[in-house]
C-alpha cells in the first residue's frame, strides 16, 4: 500500500509553549486511522499542523509532496478536507450554501450540482433543511452537514476532529456508519481524532495512541482493541 | 401636507447616500472589525478624481466609472499597503491607522486641488421630477442611482461564487480558510468594493454639499449613524438605517422648533449614542455574545 500522509518528528508551539514533541506517523491511501489520546495530548494540534494552523516545524508529506510552510486555504487545494473541533458551520447561511462553500475552489459546476444531491442521499435530513439557516440545526445534523461540506471537496484524504463530540450516543453511531460507508465506497481515506476509543477502534483500520505530544504506541486497531493492558492505561475502558 | 411629503422625499434621496456610506462603512467593520474612519475622505477624494477627469474633458458618466474603477484598486491598495501589515495589532493602532489615513487624504486633497469650494455638475438636471414640485430630477437621480447598486450588489453576494466566499470569509474566517477561500483577498476585495461604493456616495452627494475637501464630514456622520441604527453587522440594516436617518433627520429639522438646519448634525450623534445605550446591536444587528 502506499503511504498518503507521512509525518515525521512534528512539533508544533502555541507561542512558547511546545504541544508537540517530534511526533511521527503515517496513513496508507484508502485506510481509515484513528488518533486516540486523552484531553490535551495534542490530537487536535496535530490535524491543525497538517493544515498550518499552528505553528510547526518537521516534515509533513502528503503524496510525496511536503505541505509545510503552504498556507491553509493552499492545502485545501491538495485534496485534504478538514471537519474542525466545533464543526466550523457558516451558521448564518443556508444548509445548501454550506454545501457549495465545501465545493469553492471547484471550476466543474455540473458536477457540484450532482454532488449536492449525492450529499442529500448520504444524509436526507440536509435535503429537508436545505435552505434553513445552518445554525438553526441540531448538533448532529451540523455534525452531519460538516462532514457534507468537506465531501464537497472531493477530498483525498478527510481530517475529521471529534467528530462524535457532543453528540447523542445513537446520532454517533449513524455518522460513524457513514464515515466508513465513505471510506470504502467514494475511496476517501481518513484520518479522525477521538477520544471515544471503543468506537473509533470499531471503525478503524490503523491506531495511533498520543500521549502529551508523542505517539505512544501504534499499530492494527483490532489488536490494539483486543490488548487489555493498552486499553486500561491508554484508552481508559 | 406638501411639506410634510417633500421632506420625506427628500430626506429619501439625502438617506441613500447615508445608506451608501453606511454599507461602505458596515463592509470594513464585518472584513476587518473597525470602522473605517477614513471612509468620507477615500469618497471625497475619489470625487476630487471624477471632477479632474472632467475638467480634463471627459464626459460625466466616463468619468464616473473610471472613478469607479480607480476607487476599487485605491481601496484594495491601502489595505494591502497599511492595514494588513496592522491586521493583528490591537485597536487603538488601528484606529491611529485610521486617523492618518483620514489626515493623509485630506490635506493632500487640499494641496492638490486647494480648499476653496467648487461647482460639481449632475447628469441629472436640477428640474422638477416628472413635473412635480416634490422632489427634484438630481433628488430622483440619486435614490435611482443608489437602488441600483444596492441590487447589484444583493445579486452579487447572492448568487456568485465570490460573493458567497466573500460572505463566508467575513462570518467565519477559520472554515472559510479550511474550504479553501483566500480570506486575506477576500478583505482586499470588501476595502475595494467599500471605496468605490463610497465614491459612488460622494459624487452623487457633491452637487448638493459642493466640492470641497471637507464635503464629507458631515456625511459620514450621518452615515455611522445609519450603521450602528440598522446594526453594524448586518449589511441590509446599514440601508434601512440610512434611510431612515436621512428622513429623520429632515423631519426633525423641518418640525422640531429651534433644531432648524444648524443643530441637524448634532441629532445624528445623539441618535448614535441613544441606539448605543438603548440596543448596541441595532435595529436588525445579531447581538455579540462571548465567552468568557
Amino acid at each position: 500500500m502506499t503511504q498518503l500522509l507521512n509525518v515525521k518528528d512534528l512539533r508544533a508551539y502555541y507561542g512558547q509553549v511546545q504541544a508537540l514533541h517530534g511526533l511521527s506517523f503515517s496513513l496508507n491511501e484508502g485506510s481509515l486511522t484513528t488518533l486516540l489520546g486523552a484531553n490535551g495530548a495534542g490530537k487536535t494540534t496535530t490535524l491543525r499542523a497538517i493544515c498550518n494552523m499552528v505553528r510547526s516545524t518537521g516534515g509533513i508529506e502528503f503524496d510525496g509532496k511536503p505541505l509545510n510552510n503552504r498556507s491553509t486555504e493552499s492545502i485545501v487545494r491538495f485534496g485534504i478536507a478538514h471537519v474542525p473541533q466545533g464543526r466550523g458551520t457558516f451558521t448564518t447561511m443556508t444548509v445548501e450554501e454550506n454545501l457549495q462553500l465545501g465545493a469553492i475552489t471547484r471550476k466543474d459546476s455540473a458536477g457540484i450540482v450532482s454532488d449536492i444531491e449525492r450529499m442529500y442521499a448520504h444524509f436526507p435530513v440536509l435535503k429537508q433543511r436545505h435552505t434553513q439557516q445552518a445554525g438553526t440545526l441540531s448538533g448532529g445534523e451540523q455534525q452531519m452537514l460538516a462532514v457534507a461540506r468537506a465531501l464537497m471537496l472531493r477530498p483525498r484524504l478527510m481530517l475529521l476532529d471529534e467528530p462524535s463530540f457532543g453528540l447523542a450516543p445513537l446520532v454517533v453511531r449513524d455518522l460513524f456508519g457513514i464515515l466508513g460507508k465513505i471510506n470504502r465506497e467514494d475511496k476517501v481515506s481518513i484520518l479522525v481524532v477521538e477520544q471515544n476509543a471503543q468506537l473509533a477502534l470499531e471503525l478503524a483500520d490503523q491506531a495511533y495512541v498520543i500521549e502529551t505530544g508523542r505517539i505512544v504506541m501504534s499499530g492494527n486497531a483490532k489488536d490494539i482493541a483486543n490488548n487489555e493492558e493498552i486499553r486500561k492505561s491508554y484508552l481508559g475502558y | 401636507m406638501e411639506l410634510f411629503t417633500n421632506q420625506v422625499l427628500a430626506g429619501i434621496a439625502t438617506g441613500a447616500i447615508y445608506a451608501c456610506m453606511a454599507l461602505a462603512v458596515v463592509m470594513i467593520y464585518q472584513a476587518i472589525d473597525h470602522l473605517n474612519f477614513a471612509q468620507g475622505e477615500m469618497a471625497m477624494f475619489s470625487t476630487f478624481i471624477s471632477w479632474q477627469l472632467m475638467q480634463w474633458g471627459l464626459s460625466y458618466w466616463t468619468a464616473f466609472v473610471v472613478t469607479l474603477a480607480f476607487s476599487f484598486v485605491a481601496g484594495i491598495a491601502i489595505e494591502r499597503i497599511l492595514f494588513k501589515p496592522l491586521a493583528k495589532a490591537p485597536v487603538l493602532t488601528n484606529v491611529a491607522g485610521f486617523i492618518a489615513l483620514f489626515a493623509i487624504i485630506n490635506s493632500s486633497a487640499g494641496l492638490i486641488w486647494d480648499f476653496t469650494i467648487k461647482q460639481y455638475p449632475t447628469p441629472f438636471g436640477s428640474s422638477p421630477f416628472l413635473g412635480s414640485q416634490l422632489i427634484s430630477t438630481h433628488q430622483a437621480g440619486m435614490i435611482g442611482v443608489t437602488v441600483l447598486l444596492l441590487l447589484g450588489l444583493y445579486f452579487f453576494f447572492q448568487y456568485t461564487r465570490i460573493g458567497l466566499a466573500m460572505r463566508a470569509a467575513a462570518s467565519v474566517p477559520e472554515s472559510a480558510r479550511l474550504v479553501g477561500i483566500n480570506t486575506s483577498w477576500m478583505i482586499a476585495l470588501g476595502w475595494g468594493m467599500a471605496t468605490a461604493i463610497g465614491s459612488i456616495a460622494g459624487m452623487l452627494i457633491a452637487p448638493v454639499v459642493f466640492l470641497e475637501p471637507n464635503m464629507m464630514g458631515g456625511v459620514l456622520i450621518y452615515g455611522f449613524a445609519a450603521a450602528v441604527l440598522g446594526g453594524l453587522s448586518s449589511p441590509f440594516g446599514a440601508v434601512v438605517g440610512g434611510f431612515l436617518v436621512g428622513v429623520f433627520e429632515n423631519l426633525a429639522g423641518t418640525y422640531i422648533p429651534g433644531v432648524g438646519n444648524e443643530l441637524k448634525l448634532p441629532i445624528a450623534l445623539a441618535l448614535i449614542i441613544s441606539v448605543l445605550v438603548v440596543k448596541p446591536a441595532g435595529l436588525f444587528g445579531r447581538q455579540i455574545v462571548k465567552r468568557v
